[in-house]
């Protein structure tokens, strides 16, 4: 028999494991993904693509393809300047930062291959791809800048002239002291890094649907994304239409990862093919096309050194990231971030004090870099993590004892990491301790030792990390760039009791809706059963930041959970004059408004829908009941809701092969308050899988010509 | 045959389907455009799984999973069943056809390699009639058999094997149904405890699935001690010419190669006489 809990109090969905309710319709083919919308007078959109990394457009010659069956449009990059203002991935706290200015489709020449060149419109996909075919472009090819070294050359052609050389942004951090540290320290430990550049490789690709209705205007993109008003935004200002007219639907989606939320080219040019044509024009990726336009990440090469003293207390880090972004950054969150947190996370979880760091970002003849799950973290972790092993190494300590010993203790909060990120709260020692008990650290060592005599090899490794989440406006919003830290959500009670909630996060699979509405469900009072979550559509919900970066239970789930409250206390007020009670000596559970001491049910919550909808003339005078309520939160004092935690690996090799078989992985993880389970297990085991892809798996590679050399999943 | 009149009438500029596991992805990729496809799964000549004296015949619509499954298969021409579970995933498995892999000829595909491990013969239809083509002589290059234009893949003839043939399958892949680095199918006829004949093919090493003779030489009339599996490992280094590849260089393949035959000749020796 197991033991009544918290959990099983009426309402109690906070903490409990329910499986999303999306799930059923999904698994029953019933999902409304861009792909699966079909709008009346649709026509698709199909794009000619640069076989160049570098090149000048000489010459466009698209009157076959005008002339091919079925085709209503051919697009060049002039075509869409008329309508389109140019955009610049630039962010102002990023000091020096450069980026030229991009178009939907390029007018002069092309800077990465696969890059569109020109918009092929006809009734159906396979029709534009076949005029596709017959557009003849004549390129003069340039010399593709390709290397990060060579980018920096003094004799590198520069891919934008206009900003002088390849260099995009120079950071720098020194808290001074380092090279004393160094010169006197009993142990420097020093490695160069190499991280590929990865992808999402989502299973539902980039796909979009714009519909401009020049009767209104109107303009109407049905959008996989995870951040519709941010496009809204961008929709509205590029193109000139008013913000209250321009509507951006996100219907289900099928991952994103990050990949999702930056500008694409194709999806900007979209936009104004339906502009140009007055009629709606879908745009899907292929799998090929996702991987020479979706956003890459990592390509860094970090050079890092470590000191510490002879008993191995670590002293200070030196750090120099080169990370190669692609022709421009990325908009509108730029190519940045990624190498600012690279270098900023460097030794998070540790104490030492002295920290130097140099970042160079470089524009290449590649697809543009941006924000992809765990922005910058695996290269920050695995420099650290590695340098810290070395140290051990070096002074002959245990991989758990090193971490012990330069960990910042638990009690040391609030605390800030010489980079400059401030933690209110972290746990790197009571987390070291779990991961050692649930592994058997002592038990492996153990194994391992007697296995390597049968000639088994075994490995055991472990890594400690910090966390960036929940970003406050001191991220986005004080660099200029129009992404809301803020969430809002609207929620309302209907005639029947049942409960709406229309919130500006969204679901992109991972269960966003689930979460909502089991904190909704258990602060107002009511069944999970009744209330109806809805997300992703501009039209409907308020304006808010979406999600990513963790904030969609963190931003957005403190939302649904004040407008909860907020809506309980307008409904309490009603309760109290209907049963001529006081409001504090009432609460809800389960759909009726109880007593609060003796939990006895007084009235049902639909009756009181019922008397404030449609008989408010038997309330007491003055009384207009508010069953609907707007509210809006944004995080306060910290920028980042820091988190940490620690994984452990264990694994075998086969030291005739190569190959490595993955024994068992542990992840320990501080996530605070688990409002689901069940949720929180999938998220970290496919952030698990994730990055087990790419480290074993898992790399864009190029050619010195500066093309994919892997451009689809048969490669 | 009306599907190879069908092919006549379209001129050069046709296609055969049957599971589409090769030709759609190609398709889809436009590497491929012919004005025609030629539906041929439905034609019952080209379905079944019988057994023929000492042959057994595999009509070249027998789907993947099929082969997995098939009890005559598995008694008869066991490398298909055990190299099935490693062709790619269940999706494409329920789709794909026996036929369909062995006349797309890929180099990586386990089951033309294994057809050739068996010693199958390839029964191929033209309007003329049909002929049969020994796996020796079937697989010419790079997604090259012997099939002519327009001639269609009818059945496989396996011959059965018998109690002193010993068979083994082994494969290296990043990842369970992906192409392998590396693979391997061994069927060895053992008499008095040594190797009376021994067919050794390898995929995913040269255009072709490719027979390891040296190797094979190495091992004609001995027993398989450690003496014998570390010849046979010599001279497979000598059979193979895997070709340049940026990620798994020729010397990567042929030491996996080494490792895989070493590992396979193993099973066999310990495999009951």
């Amino acid at each position: 028999m197991t033991a009544i809990t918290a959990l099983d109090r009426p309402n109690s969905y906070i903490g409990r494991s329910v499986p999303r309710p999306n799930a059923k319709r999904l698994l029953a083919g019933r999902g409304r993904y861009v792909t699966d919308i079909v709008l009346p007078r649709m026509l698709h959109g199909a794009y000619v693509r640069s076989p160049y990394a570098h090149a000048r457009i000489v010459a466009i010659n698209a009157d076959e393809a005008r002339a091919a069956p079925g085709v209503r449009l051919v697009a060049i990059g002039e075509d869409l300047a008329k309508l389109c203002t140019p955009w610049v991935g630039t962010m102002d706290h990023f000091k020096g930062m450069k980026s030229p200015p991009q178009l939907p489709l390029p007018i002069d020449k092309v800077v990465w291959a696969g890059q569109a060149v020109v918009a092929v419109v006809a009734d159906t996909r396979a029709l534009a791809e076949d005029a596709a075919e017959l557009v003849a472009i004549e390129f003069d090819e340039l010399p593709a800048v390709v290397d990060i070294d060579a980018a920096r050359g003094p004799d590198a052609p520069v891919i934008s002239p206009e900003l002088g050389s390849n260099l995009c942004f120079h950071g720098k951090i020194d808290t001074g002291g380092v090279e004393d540290v160094f010169a006197g320290a009993a142990h420097v430990v020093e490695e160069e890094f190499l991280f590929g550049r990865h992808t999402a490789v989502t299973m539902e690709p980039r796909a979009i649907i714009a519909d401009y209705d020049a009767s209104e205007p109107k303009l109407t993109v049905h959008h996989a994304t995870q951040t519709p008003y941010q496009f809204q935004d961008i929709y509205a200002r590029h193109y000139g239409i008013p913000e209250a007219c321009v509507r951006v639907i996100a219907p289900d989606i099928g991952g994103s990862f990050g990949m999702k939320l930056h500008m694409y080219h194709e999806d900007m040019a979209v936009v104004g093919l339906s502009i140009m044509l007055e009629r709606p024009v879908k745009y899907v990726a292929d799998r090929m096309e996702s991987f020479v336009s979706d956003i890459h990440a990592r390509d860094h090469r970090v050079r890092a050194r470590m000191a510490a003293d002879a008993d191995g207390n670590i002293l200070a880090m030196d750090v120099e990231d080169v990370t190669g972004i692609g022709a421009f950054s990325a908009y509108p969150r730029t190519s940045v971030v990624e190498g600012n947190q690279v270098y900023r996370l460097m030794g998070a979880p540790y104490t030492f004090k002295n920290y130097r760091a140099d970042l160079q970002v470089v524009f290449q003849n590649k697809v543009q870099m941006s924000q992809y799950r765990a922005v910058g973290h695996p290269v920050a972790c695995t420099v650290t993590e590695r340098l810290v092993d070395m140290i051990a190494a070096k002074t002959s300590r245990d991989v758990f004892d090193i971490r012990s010993g330069n960990l910042i203790p638990d009690d040391a909060y609030p605390c800030a990491s010489p980079t400059g990120y401030k933690f209110e709260s972290l746990s790197h020692h009571a987390c070291l301790a779990k991961i050692r008990a649930l592994m058997d650290y002592d038990g492996l060592r153990a194994e391992q030792a007697a296995l390597r005599k049968q000639g088994i090899h075994r490995g055991i490794g472990i890594a400690s990390f910090v966390e960036i989440t929940n970003p406050s406006p001191a991220f986005y919003g004080v660099g200029g760039v129009r992404i809301s830290s803020q969430d809002g959500a609207i929620i309302k009670i209907t005639p029947s009791g049942d409960v709406r909630c229309l919130i500006s996060i969204t679901e992109l699979g991972q269960g966003t809706e689930t979460i909502v509405g089991q904190i909704v469900a258990e602060h107002l009072g009511v069944d999970r059963e009744r209330i109806k979550v809805i997300t992703g559509d501009t039209e409907t919900t308020p304006h808010g930041g979406a999600t990513y970066a963790c904030r969609g239970a963190g931003i957005g789930g403190e939302t649904a959970l004040q407008a909860a409250k907020k809506l309980k206390a307008n409904v309490l007020a009603v309760a109290a004059a209907i049963l001529q009670d006081e409001p504090d000596r009432l609460d809800m559970e389960a759909g009726w408004i109880v007593d609060a001491a003796s939990r006895q049910q007084r009235i049902e919550l639909a009756e009181i829908a019922r008397i404030a909808y449609f008989r408010s003339d038997t309330l007491p005078p003055g009384t207009q009941s508010q069953l609907s309520v707007a509210h809006h939160y944004a995080p306060e004092g910290y920028p980042f809701a820091f988190t940490n935690g620690v994984q452990a690996c264990h694994l075998e090799l086969d030291v005739e092969t190569g190959f490595v078989k993955l024994l068992k992985m542990w992840v320990v993880e501080d996530c605070g308050r688990v409002i689901n389970p069940l949720l929180v297990d999938e998220q970290i085991r496919g952030g698990v899988v994730q990055g087990l892809g790419a480290a074993f798996f898992e790399e864009c590679t190029y050619g010195d010509s500066g093309q994919l050399t892997n451009g689809s999943l048969a490669d | 045959m009306e599907a190879l009149d069908a092919y006549e009438q379209a001129g050069s500029d046709a296609s055969y389907i049957a599971g589409g596991q090769s030709l759609v992805p190609a398709l889809a990729l436009r590497l491929q455009a012919p004005d025609v496809l030629i539906d041929i799964a439905h034609i019952p000549d080209l379905r079944g799984i019988e057994l023929k004296g000492n042959w057994l015949r595999i009509g070249a619509l027998t789907r993947h999973a099929e082969v997995l499954a098939h009890p005559l298969i598995r008694q008869h021409a066991p490398l298909y069943s055990d190299a099935a579970p490693h062709v790619a995933h269940p999706a494409i498995r329920n789709k794909g056809t026996l036929g369909g892999s062995i006349a797309h000829a890929d180099p990586a595909s386990e089951f033309p390699a294994m057809t050739l491990a068996l010693g199958a013969e390839l029964e191929i239809a033209n309007r003329n009639g049909t002929r049969r083509v020994a796996a020796d002589a079937f697989f010419v290059d790079l997604f090259q058999t012997a099939i002519e234009p327009g001639e269609l893949l009818v059945a496989i003839h396996v011959p059965v094997v018998n109690a002193n043939h010993r068979w083994a399958f082994h494969e290296l892949a990043r990842r369970r149904g992906d192409y392998a680095l590396v693979g391997c199918g061994i069927l060895a006829d053992v008499i008095d405890g040594a190797i009376a004949q021994i067919r050794i093919v390898f995929f995913s090493v040269g255009n072709t699935p490719v027979r390891a003779a040296k190797a094979e030489h190495a091992l004609i009339g001995r027993v398989i001690d450690a003496d014998a599996i570390a010849a046979a490992q010599a001279a497979v280094i000598h059979d193979l010419d895997p070709p340049e590849d940026e990620n798994v260089p020729p010397a990567m393949r042929r030491q996996l190669a080494r490792v895989v035959l070493g590992r396979l000749l193993g099973d066999i020796a310990r495999q009951a006489p």
